[in-house]
């Protein structure tokens, strides 16, 4: 065992209230994008009128609206606690939380005043071939905003770095690679250890984002201007890939931070530990070609690369992080709250989200599942379980008055939320995988009568994740104040 | 089918780990030193270590030794052949009907944006798949073992008709041809 690292100081009052501002922003947005989803769902199932074109927009907005609102809380959950061990700037977080609004406002115009349809993918060429639905100016307001909102994170990881380097002195020692090559020197805590990956990880993801971006809005203008279709989709998914995962490894730091806070246990930074986190940032990085799998144009050893990868990649979850609040929670003496019951559902979530999706980047299998609802199964299972609880845990953490109030009395109706969430959850997921199994496509408007049975179900456990997570998200908003107050 | 085994297998590992969880949260309410369950469970880790890379390493050589890019080539000269092109928002096929129990290597590309050709069965079942990409020609081998009308669905969102991009392709026992 390795020694961490303990130098915590306290968080500016700025800074928390900046956190709380976020939090309430990304958590406003993840239940209206949940509203969206439950209503795709409604529409496949034959309960809701919803013409294909508005489907489709609501498609682009539900899954580029969640990705970003999931990042935003994501970051602000990582920031929140980077702050007890670097010097980060408030005033480039706030720079961060106005661009992503300004991306958000750009979003929404080009979608639903635009008409713009395009996914999240914005798929080359198809943000130019809309066949008369949307014109070049909606495809451009919606490449723009995103381009502004990876700018504004763009922004805030070189603070990150910056600081992150101002107290290591390179994000190699950040990562903590002396102590794993044997360095009996204190080692950064799991936060600063994350930190530093996040960092590395996503900082690569958005430049390919932000360069494939920029090719596709000159194509839209200069149609001369060729994108090999391809390498666009290489880029696309490299960036799409890094940056959802990127919201699981920022997120993940509110379980590392708090379970010891609830069981009297750290949450040391162990050779084990560190070596997961080492082997992840390179596997986030090689690992996207399993999205690609079913391009027979793709050089073989990258689909190799992506499968091997892909059952790499589960080592550090199932074996570090969430074995870790298995171990940190046995026999601790816990007494269980809604925030508490939050982090460790959502370590269950992950670990437990990544075994479809493991399953799916096998090759042959991927031949028979890809693009089917298997997909949205496996990546609501490690983010609406996982990603989403952990988000909500803070959030409950902060609004319940943190580490100064950890058993403070709570409420039946949240209580009641938790079991409505986490079954609800489990159900609509299962549904999903379920229905990816009997090859139902995925991201179609109207379904084949033989389907429409399984969005029925699953538009009633959507219903329930609604309802639970409006609990959650009205109780944060109902206690800001008290959240803002919190000391990390 | 792998998407029965798929099913299976995954309510088989999640189950696992539920119950790793369950159990856990249901003992933590009593309090234990960390220095006496922390020993433990590193030996556990260590187990459950080489159990995950066993039981996976045996399965990921399998499945690798029967990828799908290089069929289309073994079969060449013996094999029948459709060129498939994707547009918004319908297939066109060189042609529509094939034979049972020999190989079809579909040309599959696209004259505008991306699709992706997924071949579905006479009970809707997908049976393979291949993107169709402007610029590009994927090449897929697939044996019918039944005769039948299969169905090509586009598995790549392209557009606000995405939905309704369906083709028929007749697959008629051998001696009927």
């Amino acid at each position: 065992m390795v020694q961490t690292a303990q130098a915590i100081k306290s968080v500016p009052r700025a800074a928390r209230r900046a956190v709380v501002a976020y939090l309430a922003v990304a958590a406003s947005v993840v239940l209206l994008m949940m509203v969206f989803g439950l209503w795709m769902r409604l529409a496949q199932g034959n309960l809701a009128a919803l013409a294909p074109a508005r489907f489709y927009q609501l498609l682009t907005v539900h899954g580029t609206g969640m990705v970003g609102s999931i990042a935003l809380a994501s970051v602000a959950v990582q920031w929140f606690f980077l702050n007890k061990y670097i010097d980060l700037s408030a005033r480039v977080f706030l720079a961060n939380l106005g661009l992503f609004l300004i991306g958000v406002v750009a979003i929404l115009a080009s979608i639903f005043i635009g008409g713009f349809a395009g996914g999240w993918t914005f798929l080359y060429p198809l943000p130019a071939h809309s066949m008369g639905v949307w014109g070049p100016g909606a495809a451009a307001l919606f490449m723009g905003g995103l381009l502004v909102i990876g700018t504004g994170f763009l922004l805030l990881y070189l603070d990150i770095g910056r600081a992150l380097l101002a107290r290591y002195a390179s994000l190699w020692r950040a990562l903590g690679v002396p102590q794993l090559l044997g360095s009996a020197q204190a080692a950064p805590p799991p936060a600063v250890i994350a930190g530093t990956m996040v960092l590395i990880v996503n900082t690569l993801g958005i430049v390919a984002g932000a360069a494939i971006l920029v090719m596709s809005l000159v194509n839209l203008y200069d149609p001369a201007f060729r994108i090999d279709p391809l390498l666009a989709k290489n880029l696309i998914y490299f960036f799409g890939h890094v940056f959802i995962n990127a919201t699981i490894y920022m997120a993940i730091t509110a379980v590392y931070e708090i379970l010891p806070v609830y069981t009297g246990r750290p949450w040391k930074s162990s050779r084990v530990f560190i070596a997961g986190w080492v082997a992840s940032t390179v596997m986030v990085i090689i690992v996207y070609p399993h999205h690609l799998l079913m391009d027979f144009a793709m050089p073989q050893w990258a689909e190799v690369v992506g499968q091997v990868i892909s059952y790499t990649s589960g080592l550090p979850v199932l074996v570090v992080t969430s074995y870790g609040a298995l171990t940190i929670v046995h026999r601790s003496g816990i007494r269980w709250d809604v925030a508490s019951g939050l982090l460790f559902l959502s370590a269950f979530g992950w670990a437990a989200g990544v075994i479809p999706a493991i399953i799916d980047a096998t090759i042959v299998v991927n031949q028979q599942m890809h693009n089917t609802l298997w997909v949205p199964g496996h990546f609501h299972f490690y983010l609406l379980i996982g990603v989403v609880s952990m988000v909500f845990g803070f959030m409950l953490y902060l609004a319940r008055g943190g580490r100064e109030r950890p058993h403070a009395r709570e409420r039946a109706t949240d209580r009641l939320a938790f079991w409505a969430f986490a079954l609800g959850a489990l159900g609509f997921v299962a549904m999903f995988l379920y229905s990816g199994s009997h090859s139902v496509p995925r991201r179609y408007a109207s379904h084949l009568a033989q389907w429409v049975p399984y969005d029925r179900i699953a538009s009633a456990f959507a219903a329930v994740v609604v309802l639970a997570a409006a609990v959650f998200v009205l109780r944060f908003l109902a206690n800001l104040g008290r959240a803002a107050r919190v000391e990390a | 089918m792998y998407q029965s085994l798929a099913l299976k297998l995954t309510i088989l590992f999640v189950a696992v780990v539920m119950a790793a969880f369950l159990y856990v949260a249901a003992r933590a309410g009593s309090r234990r030193d960390y220095a006496a369950v922390q020993p433990r469970a590193y030996r556990i880790r260590r187990y459950w270590f080489w159990l995950l890379v066993l039981v996976a390493t045996p399965v990921l050589l399998y499945t690798l030794s029967e990828l799908p890019y290089s069929a289309a080539a073994q079969h060449r000269g013996e094999a029948q052949k459709v060129k498939v092109t994707g547009h918004q928002w319908y297939w066109t096929l060189s042609t529509d009907r094939v034979s049972a129990g020999r190989p079809v290597v579909f040309d599959v590309t696209s004259a505008d944006v991306n699709h992706g050709m997924g071949i579905y069965d006479a009970q809707m079942r997908l049976v393979a798949q291949t993107q169709a990409m402007p610029g590009y020609v994927n090449r897929l081998a697939h044996t019918f073992q039944r005769p039948g009308d299969y169905r090509l669905l586009c598995l790549e969102y392209c557009g606000v008709a995405h939905h309704n991009m369906s083709a028929v392709l007749h697959v008629i026992a051998a001696k009927a041809r």
